[in-house]
């Protein structure tokens, strides 16, 4: 392989087309990659970035079109072709065996001599991972790891079955800014080495920074290639949308002097007694967006549920116009103004029921209103078609089950909810996570819609760069712990990267 | 008078052994039979017949074998290439399996004239013998080298099962086609395959269980009432006891092997309890555990995670 000039193209693609039943996934789409090449898929939800890759993996296949590897003419009929053919996926959501160790991780499937698994492998993987610096213990269960933890197996699982294409789908969604670079660092070591790597990513930023080049999709279609230096953010949004896009988000100043959500010294342990949120103290005010920031796992998830009284409390006290509550019902909770939308990363796990309508999701929420012993489903329905309006909201009808909506759709669906039901409080988690530019600027906007009429809002996110412009102060957590409350106004991206990891704990000791 | 009862305990917790080595070989590849009563069944009948008829032993437990993989078959196919309900299909597989045996059960003793009985040459070659020198060892001679051949071929079939799922790379495959079928699935493996491949080999295992029961435990006897009676089903439960492995099912069938047999070796004259309570003991003591090992956290003893789910590659 070494031999071959660097105008071999890795991978080419031509004329691509995917339908699933009715729907066209990918229409014609062409793309190619150079060896040594690092390339940025661009483009918005549903516009089949994943799709396409999925076809290199061998997930799915083409109905129509050519794929061509290292100049060959290929069909791939399962991943067993595709890692045969040097094609190594990361996928979003990684395909890792929990209760299995990195190193049989790594090993899974590899096409090796040998019935018994012996000591050589372990060698070759440290040999692997001394070459590319990355640190893994190899005896490590995979569900004990943190999220980057993880994908450096993924890559090295990739690496040992010496796959010179590689294709990332977001893999810096889930990162930590430190953790992005060093991955981008592995990147470009490997581009060195002749591979050619394919990333998928959101983050526009990202894609000025490590790609050579950019191929945008939408609605399905390769609209564009082009070269990232000759480039910038606001042509790649536009050619990405079809139309000139505004890029910054709104940041409305508000006068409310009240305190609405005082909580104090709150711990909250999970059923093995071990304390998922340790001795938080924070509160939140009207007409305030409060960020949450930190590494996924942090405790974000049962902060929001002890709010919503959904986790029992350990110690401490939540104060809603000097009320606890602590104590008190989810139902209880929801009457008196607090609302909660979490959007976990299935997206359909709490919240939404995935086999109702639009409609009957909206009556979740209310099914206990009124005196009949049967629902109106007449104020729901309406309900669900001016929320269709309002968002945008793209679904054949209100009676369709929400699980046949795209990602994006289904989190509007969740936050309309929440918003139309006048809240006080408004808790978000992870309200535009894998939401294209697009979708993203309609929450927003909706959120300081909410934040102008005087709602507190909590927003537990993971874009850093939108949260500094969103949010009015950040709270940021570590192991359950708080290590700092900063004013957005004066706060640096790294600084909230190093109070992410902890560092703010660490000062006292180091400096 | 220990030594006999501990004796018995190995002798009745052979089928349970078999039964439970099975169903981890299944359900370690990610699907959940419930079907092993009816498997036991199947093999006990086909067993017998097949003794009954040849007067050959091998051939007997080759027939077992083959029936358990038969019945398997139909189970492979409806869950993993129809997608059908594992748990639906599994129950389906017992009542198919009772049936099927007591049907031809029937039959036999109606072809025979009353119940049919094996020939004593046969009951020879499966009666228990002590092996030389190792049998002569006081106590643990009796305990562990003065058994019939199936108690130790349950043994070895428990231990290899074991090496195989921990040190082989088939069977690391296996492990994780049960744990993440999708995972599997983009590390290059064919789930298809090893699926069925486990299917299929767990439901002969199962099957020679049934095949003890009727050979050994029957004393050469068809009785179409009483050949399988729910050891089927505490097989199923030994699987979690055993944390879904062999090597600890052996002990795990010894222990439950040990109830079964304990109304015979408690003194009647000084501990008296209706013979009931002995017969129920197994389950009461399946019940027990069962609640016992789901207040268990630890992933490593657990159920695979992708066990009673069925596996479409294309899903969304």
């Amino acid at each position: 392989m070494e031999n071959k000039t660097k105008e071999t193209m890795a991978i080419e693609l031509k004329q691509i087309t995917k339908t699933f039943g009715s729907v066209v996934a990918n229409n014609r789409i062409d793309l190619s990659v150079k060896q040594g090449e690092i390339l940025a898929l661009l483009g918005e939800n549903g516009s089949g970035k994943t799709t396409l890759m999925n076809m290199l993996s061998g997930i799915y296949k083409p109905d129509s079109g050519s794929i061509l590897i290292n100049g060959q003419l290929v069909t791939i009929n399962s991943p067993e072709d595709s890692i045969r053919l040097g094609v190594g996926m990361i996928h979003q959501h990684f395909k890792l065996v929990e209760a299995l160790s990195a190193t049989d991780n790594i090993i899974l499937g590899a096409k090796e001599k040998g019935i018994f698994l012996n000591k050589v492998r372990a060698e070759k993987i440290s040999e692997i991972s001394k070459r590319f610096g990355l640190n893994i213990d190899p005896e490590k269960k995979i569900y004990q790891m943190s999220v980057s933890e993880k994908q450096t197996v993924e890559i090295l699982k990739v690496l040992y079955r010496k796959a010179d294409i590689l294709i990332l789908d977001e893999p810096t969604a889930v990162l930590t800014p430190q953790e992005t670079k060093r991955l981008f660092e592995i990147l470009n070591l490997m581009k060195k080495e002749g591979c050619a790597v394919i990333i998928i990513t959101h983050k526009l930023n990202e894609v000025l920074e490590i790609s050579d080049r950019v191929t945008i999709l939408r609605k399905g279609e390769s609209v564009a290639t082009v070269t990232t230096a000759n480039t910038d953010t606001q042509e790649l949004t536009e050619l990405m949308v079809g139309r000139p896009v505004e890029l910054s988000i709104d940041h409305p100043e508000t006068y409310f002097e009240e305190n609405l959500l005082e909580i104090h010294h709150l711990t909250v342990s999970d059923e093995e007694n071990f304390e998922t949120i340790k001795d938080i103290s924070f509160d939140l005010n009207r007409g305030e967006i409060l960020g949450v920031a930190g590494i996924a796992g942090s405790g974000q998830k049962e902060l929001c549920e002890a709010i919503a009284g959904l986790l029992p409390v350990k110690k401490g006290a939540i104060l809603y116009h000097n009320e606890n509550l602590v104590g008190k019902s989810p139902n209880e909770i929801i009457k008196m103004g607090i609302s909660m939308s979490f959007i976990p990363e299935d997206r359909l796990g709490m919240g939404l029921a995935a086999s109702m309508g639009m409609v009957e999701n909206m009556l979740l929420k209310k099914y206990n209103e009124g005196k009949s012993p049967f629902i109106s489903k007449k104020a729901a329905r309406e309900l669900a078609k001016r929320l269709v309006k309002q968002l945008d909201i793209v679904t054949p009808s209100v009676d369709t089950p929400v699980r046949r909506l795209s990602g994006g759709n289904v989190q509007k669906v969740l936050l309309g909810r929440e918003i139309e039901s006048e809240p006080n409080v408004l808790i978000t988690a992870y309200a535009v996570r894998g939401l294209d530019i697009n979708s993203s600027y309609t929450i927003y906007d909706s959120l300081n819609e909410q934040k102008k009429k005087g709602v507190g809002i909590l927003f537990i996110g993971e874009d850093l760069d939108v949260m500094l412009e969103l949010c009015d102060r950040i709270m940021v957590l570590c192991h359950g712990k708080v290590t700092g409350i900063v004013d957005t106004k004066n706060t640096s991206k790294e600084q909230l990267g190093l109070l992410m990891t902890g560092a703010s704990a660490k000062k006292g000791e180091t400096k | 008078m220990i030594i006999n009862f501990l004796f018995a305990s190995i002798k009745a917790g052979t089928p349970l052994l078999f039964g439970t080595t099975g169903e981890i070989v299944t359900e370690k590849s990610g699907n959940l039979n419930l079907g092993v009563e009816g498997m036991m069944f199947m093999g006990a009948f086909m067993s017998f017949y097949t003794a009954y008829h040849t007067g050959n032993l091998w051939m007997a437990l080759f027939a077992a074998f083959a029936i358990g993989i038969f019945a398997a078959l139909i189970y492979a196919f409806l869950t993993v290439t129809l997608m059908a309900n594992q748990n639906v299909c599994g129950l389906t597989l017992t009542i198919f399996g009772t049936g099927f045996a007591k049907f031809f059960g029937e039959a036999m003793i109606n072809d025979a004239g009353g119940s049919p009985k094996l020939s004593d040459t046969l009951m020879a070659a499966f009666s228990e013998k002590k092996i030389p020198l190792l049998g002569d060892i006081p106590v643990l001679g009796k305990l562990f080298f003065s058994h019939n051949p199936l108690v130790y071929l349950a043994i070895i079939i428990a231990i290899i099962c074991t090496i195989y799922m921990i040190k082989t790379r088939a069977g690391l495959n296996m492990r994780a086609v049960g744990e993440n079928p999708a995972a599997a699935d983009a590390a290059g493996i064919n789930v298809t395959l090893v699926k069925y491949f486990h299917i299929l080999l767990g439901g002969g295992i199962c099957a020679l269980g049934g095949a003890y029961l009727s050979l050994i435990n029957g004393g050469g006897i068809w009785n179409n009432s009483s050949v399988v009676n729910g050891q089927g089903w505490i097989s199923v439960a030994l699987v979690i006891f055993a944390s879904w492995n062999p090597a600890k099912a052996i002990f795990g069938s010894l222990i439950f092997g040990a109830f079964s047999v304990l109304q015979f070796y408690v003194p009647k004259n000084i501990i008296v309890i209706p013979n009931a309570f002995y017969v129920m003991l197994p389950f009461l003591i399946t019940t027990l555990v069962l609640i016992v090992t789901s207040m268990r956290k630890s992933k490593e003893g657990s159920q695979p995670a992708g066990c009673g789910n069925n596996y479409f590659r294309e899903e969304r």
